[in-house]
């Protein structure tokens, strides 16, 4: 007995350095492979600077897996970052005004080299989701939102739940394709309030 | 001449405006094109570039007073005819792997003399501004029309380029996350109700990228691959994608490959 405990107790040390040392195996890693030569490839323009070469864990972790399937502990650590950095409204007020958080529903432009800093920053929210039924130009990369709030209410939960997606799309889907609106600061609080409205107001178009 | 392609461009712009609100709103862009093929037969703005381009490769031009007949695109001096569909490509005497506007400026400033800087100064032609390398690379794409994209893919730098462009495909970043892949990794997408090519599978890249250089009616313009990289780097709030970049060659190197045997149909006509 006291031979063969060291013996297992050894081979499952080995067995969890394999597994340990798997999951750590950073040297094929996909954003490592390229940095230097992207970081030669572009030229910072405008507002558009260099710093937006750099990655961070999600977005390092998304562009690694993005054509394999994402493990579930890369997930799992993906989804809690991005939680953390959720920022409730400061004044404990999460529906703000219909009619702007429309024209932020269908504003495309912001942040772009191209675009003027000092005009505010769209959500875009038209180019990958149907919304209002009178807006037929709409993309669908993500899913219809149309009736978003007459179909979920507005409890606590859905409340906190749309404010946390809007804030921080990663908190709930590792890798969505929808950006990081609040956490990624594309959006300011009150454009996150009006977006609010416009999905969860029982008077807004996108309820009838 | 120039009146007549001013009607043209409005025409189109009525026809997509009007797309726009109807409800067979999906494929309102294609029937928008259509209509002008219609319309207008199979004229394509895109052929003054072209005329363009010929008169320039014939020109004797720059210090060294030569034409371009003696440029090597990858399958001998002066050769053009299926040449772009086999780039890009390895090009031993500048160590190099070079897509068609790159290629072209080698020629440019070995044969003819003029330095880099001055064939770069208009890369991309607005108004009354030419592009001479927009007006070539028209003319030297339009010598592959028909032909089946086919690349050499031999030497390590072109597979290396290729494995490049494919990590960047991937490559999230910026404010908004986005990657290449972002809006061209599913079939059967669309922006607003622009359709998007799935760039990841044969049939998506084939549909793209065999159309560049391509006139866009919005635009007003002919437009290279070159343009159209950096114009979508732009959209996903990147930095300036330097011209001829390893990355430029490299997403290049990708949307070839993946097009591969697909039919070269440039100078098209686009929205």
């Amino acid at each position: 007995m006291s031979v063969t405990t060291p013996r297992i107790l050894k081979a499952g040390s080995l067995l969890i350095l394999a597994l340990f040392g798997q999951a750590n195996a950073e040297g094929d890693n996909r954003s490592d492979r390229i940095a230097a030569t992207v970081q030669d490839s572009f030229v910072a323009k405008r507002q558009a600077g260099m710093d937006r070469i750099t990655q961070d864990y999600t977005q390092r972790q998304c562009t690694q897996y993005a054509d394999a399937p994402l493990p579930g502990t890369v997930s799992a650590e993906i989804m809690r970052r991005n939680r953390a950095t959720i920022k409730p409204p400061s004044d404990g007020v999460f529906l703000g005004d219909v009619t702007a958080g429309e024209a932020v529903a269908r504003r495309g432009r912001g942040l772009q080299s191209s675009d003027d800093p000092a005009k505010p920053a769209g959500g875009n929210c038209y180019a990958c989701h149907e919304l209002a039924p009178e807006e037929l130009a709409f993309g669908t990369l993500g899913p219809s939102l149309r009736q978003y709030g007459k179909l979920r209410g507005d409890s606590q939960f859905v409340l906190d739940y749309t404010w946390g997606k809007l804030y921080n799309s990663n908190a709930h889907i590792p890798c969505s394709n929808m950006p990081r609106f609040g956490h990624q600061g594309i959006l300011t609080e009150q454009q996150l309030k009006d977006v609010m409205a416009y999905l969860l107001d029982p008077a807004s178009p996108v309820n009838q | 001449m120039n009146r007549r392609l001013q009607k043209l461009r409005q025409t189109v712009g009525m026809l997509l405006l009007a797309g726009a609100t109807s409800a067979a709103a999906q494929s309102a862009t294609e029937a928008a094109i259509a209509e002008y093929h219609e319309m207008f037969g199979d004229e394509n703005p895109a052929e003054l570039w072209e005329i363009r381009g010929a008169d320039i490769w014939l020109q004797k031009r720059g210090p060294l007073k030569a034409d371009l007949t003696g440029c090597d695109l990858g399958l001998g001096a002066g050769v053009i005819a299926g040449a772009y569909a086999q780039l890009p490509r390895w090009f031993e005497d500048t160590q190099r792997v070079q897509d068609l506007e790159t290629r072209l400026v080698t020629c440019i400033t070995t044969l003819q003399g003029f330095s880099e800087e001055e064939v770069l100064a208009v890369k991309f032609g607005d108004g009354a501004k030419k592009s001479d390398l927009e007006a070539l690379s028209a003319y030297v794409a339009a010598a592959s029309k028909g032909m089946a994209i086919a690349l050499p893919m031999q030497h390590p730098a072109e597979q290396s380029a290729y494995a490049l462009g494919k990590d960047m495909f991937y490559y999230r970043a910026g404010p908004h996350d986005f990657s290449c892949a972002t809006c061209h990794g599913e079939s059967d997408k669309r922006i607003r109700l622009q359709a998007l090519p799935n760039l990841t599978v044969s049939a998506g890249a084939q549909h793209a990228y065999t159309h560049w250089p391509t006139y866009r009616i919005s635009q007003g313009e002919l437009r290279t691959i070159e343009w159209r990289l950096q114009d979508c780097l732009r959209q996903q709030r990147m930095p300036q994608l330097k011209f001829g970049s390893a990355v430029a060659i490299g997403l290049t190197m990708f949307l070839a490959k993946t097009a591969e045997g697909g039919v070269m149909a440039a100078p098209s006509i686009r929205r």
